[in-house]
């Protein structure tokens, strides 16, 4: 099958490869760069665990090819700390038990950094509606809107800048 | 990554709401799920499943495939006949029961939509699932069984010829016949002639689930070491190396089982599996590493499925309100095949149908049902949520008919809390409890007098939204164990747990546990008992699990058992931790060991200032430079606990709908739970546990099908289609607890995974239909689409114009 050439930038690093052209993001972030933080789901676009940041805007890699993303930058859970500080987003997580098996849990937090990106004082049905293509199924997703809440409250008080740092949004 | 904690304190960890220390990995991306496993020279299998739910299979041709783009090889069921013995059921009910064999790969013909037929091996997955389409099976199709009560019907087509019926077994439980209490036909019987008695019958269905966890299933296997070694997403580690050994005729020792990230359960991953054998077998052919990884589409008709029963129940009363019998006559639908505890689900209900009434007289008679689908096992509650929809279904039933109040008419039946221990219907004996205290709770916090009012407001201003008030007063029985009672009900395997605790000259202490979390926390949880009983900081326990070489002994995560038998092991080895040391400490000291005192990880010599702390005991026990004349060097203990009874968790839970009467869409207003699963560990953990639970009892109620079509396929094939709940179709929960502390084992504890759902489920619906009540709908099946409710309010307009009693 014949291949066309990629250059993404992936977490920082860039990285230039020939894929399939069927190839879908999702499946070259982890098998040919090893990105497995970033997992797979579904085969239906419905649950959301494989949501990373493209050019600063959440997507599922899995509906969206390699070669589309080729150019671009490519943010996953893997790069979301600075200097080993934690994102926002993940302390939140972390503190309000929203994780418990975990395998949701990276295309949930890309989900809510973009819903506060655009959305910086939601409400909690903003957040419900604003995260509904992510999936979780252990949480009841109870403690994920309280993390999200927790992100946003935090958001406010310290600085549109603190978000744009942590490279999530354009 | 490190997450910085609060510097550590002297606060006591039991009880204390601390974070995970899981959370570290998962919320950096640091995992290892099954997926993630790359090896050198690995190959991947790619699976080809019948579309077809009853059919024979005339040929297979797998010369296109193996002759595709790196390909290694294409098994089909006949060269893979002789390998394997067929897949077990772990549970025989009854000493008769009729249990089909279960080959991994079908071998002439298939019993459901989704059974594998052949199996491609190749370089890459892609490669693989290219391949896997250019395989061409000719199947000569039947027609299926779909229905229960067809398939037991005179002149069925059979879903296994061979066994000559679709009946896997009948198994009965009658009170009057085990000397637990008075015989349930007779009570019903005599309640039927007796004016000053009612007679209850109502039929529900549990509709088909899915468990639908959110990491796919996938397996690796390595057969280049001197052990096999299988990695896979499972509950079960040690289960899937027993049945790894029995079924492919291998050492066991020869066997190493990994169970390592595994991203959720529910039940659904405690099975052995057809892809687990298939994976093994291809690697141990092969001689090189192998892979498989289903897609979501594969799971939802692979992996077992949970429910679908048909419940028919007669329930007599006093017309004073007081029941005097229950009668339960259950169809379970085993699908096609029998998973590990498939014929056992329905059994672990029978007891939990009287629940926590004083029914003096009570029969329980199941049969399971063969058909051609998806075979059904556990899922969470397993059984309990059964039997706890009916009872509280059942209670709101009898409510209706006498004209009572719905929570009055629970508490007149009730077991009060000065009856405890209460040794019911059933012969099971209730240790603590305390119903009153739990509804007491959860009325105030729900404002029940308040919303009762509401709701009277709104059916007299004739609103379309109507307000629905919904009970749910459940008790279960978890913490599976009792090894001996588990015997007694034919299950082949033991309930006990075990734990090792091993104490590092560096000062570190490693906790090797049986459990298999997938999610539950117990690296934090196990840790935080640990600190408390040997004095160490939280931090420095490293809890270690899910790899049949590290935690040689072990019986998994399932059924709500993990704290209330692995955890107290793991309490129990630290005990034993303590004494042995108390010997060395004493040596040491220069004292007796009765004259020790142990507090925060020192010995002190009683009434003196002479201490030395466990970890100087814990080097001094690895040098053995001086110890004892006797005395083993190391301090290291391991504790194997096997409980005497269940468990058993109780709650009021209170469900608040609005009903929108124009559409038949219904919103969850209000939620309330108090639960009461003894002491508390982690309460940060406990709720999470609850809010899940109850997000899935709630999904049963409102979202989710596993419906076939008539043909035998499956519609509710991917998370497209089967509805499991978004973040906006679920509510935020309010949740509390009241504690009774167990007296089955020394930690108090009665366990939280599976209350939530067993107690919502039936919450939800009696909500929905107590909104309905001016209507005169008294039931409406699950789940409770809209459509369906819209149906019910038509389908009652004509009859009471009027709107009811509204």
């Amino acid at each position: 099958m014949s291949t066309r050439s990629v250059t993404v930038t992936v977490d920082g690093v860039r990285y230039t490869d020939d894929v399939e052209p069927r190839t879908l993001l999702a499946h070259y972030l982890r098998e040919r760069l090893g990105k497995v933080g970033t997992v797979v789901g579904c085969d239906t676009s419905s649950c959301g665990a494989c949501t990373v940041h493209l050019d600063g805007r959440s997507v599922k890699s899995c509906s969206v090819l390699a070669v589309q993303a080729d150019g671009s930058d490519i943010t996953t859970i893997e790069g979301l700390t600075t200097n080993g500080e934690l994102h926002p987003m993940q302390r939140a997580f972390h503190d309000n038990h929203a994780l418990q098996c975990g395998f949701c849990t990276p295309g949930m937090i890309m989900a809510a950094i973009d819903l506060l990106s655009n959305n910086p004082d939601p409400t909690e049905h903003d957040i419900r509606e604003g995260i509904e293509g992510n999936l979780c199924r252990c949480t009841g997703y109870h403690n994920i809107v309280k993390a999200v809440q927790a992100a946003a409250g935090q958001q406010s008080e310290s600085a549109p800048q603190a978000v744009a740092a942590t490279g999530g949004v354009a | 990554m490190t997450i910085i904690e609060d510097s550590p304190t002297t606060e006591r960890e039991f009880g204390r709401a601390r974070k995970r220390k899981e959370d570290a990995r998962l919320i950096t991306g640091r995992t290892k799920w099954t997926d993630n496993i790359q090896l050198p020279g690995m190959l991947h299998l790619a699976m080809v499943r019948s579309p077809y739910a009853s059919a024979t299979i005339s040929a297979i041709d797998t010369s296109e495939a193996k002759a595709a783009s790196g390909v290694v090889g294409v098994w089909t069921g006949p060269e893979l006949a002789g390998s394997e013995t067929g897949l077990p059921c772990a549970w025989p009910i009854t000493p008769d029961m009729k249990a089909p064999t279960h080959p991994s790969i079908a071998q002439g013909r298939v019993a459901f939509a989704g059974e594998i037929v052949a199996v491609v091996a190749a370089r890459s997955a892609i490669d693989a699932i290219d391949a896997a389409e250019k395989v061409i099976v000719d199947y000569d199709d039947t027609t299926p069984v779909l229905d229960m009560e067809q398939a037991l019907a005179e002149g069925s087509p059979l879903v296994h010829p061979e066994l000559g019926t679709n009946k896997n077994a009948t198994w009965i439980f009658d009170s009057g016949e085990a000397g637990t209490g008075d015989s349930a036909d007779a009570a019903i019987a005599a309640a039927r002639t007796d004016p000053d008695s009612i007679v209850v019958q109502r039929r529900y269905r549990q509709q088909r689930l899915i468990p639908a966890f959110m990491e796919p299933r996938s397996t690796v296997v390595d057969p280049t070491g001197e052990q096999i070694t299988v990695w896979s997403a499972t509950q079960v580690p040690h289960f899937v190396r027993i049945f790894m050994a029995l079924v492919t005729g291998t050492p066991e020792s020869k066997i190493r089982v990994i169970a390592p990230d595994v991203g959720g359960g529910f039940g659904g991953k405690l099975q052995f599996t057809p892809e687990e054998v298939i994976t093994f077998l291809l690697a141990r052919a092969i001689g090189k590493p192998v892979k498989y990884t289903e897609s979501r589409s594969e799971s939802m008709v692979s992996s077992h499925h949970g429910r679908d029963q048909i419940q028919q129940l007669t329930l007599s009363a006093k017309r004073d309100g007081t029941v005097t019998g229950l009668k339960v006559e259950l169809l379970a639908d085993m699908g096609a095949y029998l998973g590990l505890v498939s014929p056992g689900v329905p059994i672990l209900g029978a007891f939990m149908f009287n629940s926590i009434y004083k029914f003096p007289a009570y029969r329980f008679e199941c049969t399971n049902v063969f058909t051609n689908k998806t075979w059904t096992d556990a899922y969470r509650g397993a059984g309990r949520p059964e039997a706890t929809f009916a009872i509280e279904r059942l209670m709101d039933a009898l409510a209706s008919e006498l004209g009572r109040e719905p929570m009055e008419l629970r508490q007149q039946n009730w077991i009060t809390h000065e009856e405890f221990p209460f040794t019911t219907v059933c012969g099971l004996t209730y240790d603590s409890g305390n119903y009153e205290a739990a509804t007491a709770k959860a009325m105030e916090l729900f404002d029940y007098d308040g919303l009762r009012r509401e709701q009277a407001e709104r059916r007299e201003r004739r609103d379309p939204i109507q307000l629905g008030i919904g009970i749910s007063t459940f008790t279960e029985m978890c913490g599976l164990a009792p090894s001996r009672v588990l015997g007694s009900l034919n299950y082949v395997g033991g309930g006990w747990e075990n734990a090792a605790i091993r104490m590092l000259p560096t000062g570190k202490v490693e906790v090797v546990t049986g459990t298999s979390p997938h999610g539950q926390g117990h690296e934090t949880a196990w840790s935080q008992i640990v600190a408390d009983r040997l004095g160490v900081a939280f931090e420095d326990v490293e809890v270690l699990h899910g790899d049949t070489q590290v935690s040689p002994r072990g019986l998994d995560s399932y059924g709500s058992r993990s704290l209330v038998v692995g955890g107290v092991a793991v309490s129990l080895a630290a005990d034993k931790v303590i004494e042995k040391a108390r010997v060395v400490a004493a040596h040491l000291l220069e004292a007796s060991p009765d004259d020790l005192e142990f507090a925060a990880g020192n010995f002190t010599v009683r009434g003196t200032d002479q201490s030395t702390s466990l970890a100087t005991i814990a080097f001094a026990s690895f040098d053995a430079h001086n110890l004892p004349d006797g005395i083993e060097p190391g301090i290291d203990a391991e504790a194997t606990f096997d409980p005497p009874n269940f468990s058993y968790p109780h709650g009021t839970h209170l469900c608040a709908t609005e009903v929108d009467t124009e559409t038949g869409v219904v919103t969850i207003r209000t939620y309330v739970c108090v639960d009461d699963i003894g002491t508390v560990l982690n309460p940060l953990i406990v709720e999470g546990q609850v809010h899940g639970g109850l997000a899935q009892g709630i999904a049963q109620a409102l979202y989710e099908d596993g419906v076939y079509d008539d043909s035998g396929t499956l519609t509710a094939a991917s998370l497209a289609t089967y509805h499991i709940p978004s973040a906006s179709d679920l509510p935020s929960f309010t949740t509390d607890r009241t504690v009774t502390p167990a007296t089955s084992n020394h930690l108090g504890v009665k366990g939280v995974g599976e209350a939530g759902t067993i107690a919502s489920t039936p919450a939800v619906v009696n909500s929905v239909v107590d909104a309905l009540a001016p209507w005169g709908v008294d039931d409406i099946e699950m789940p409770m689409t809209p459509m369906r409710v819209w149906k019910m309010i038509q389908s009652a307009i004509p009859s009471s114009t009027t709107g009811g009693n509204a």
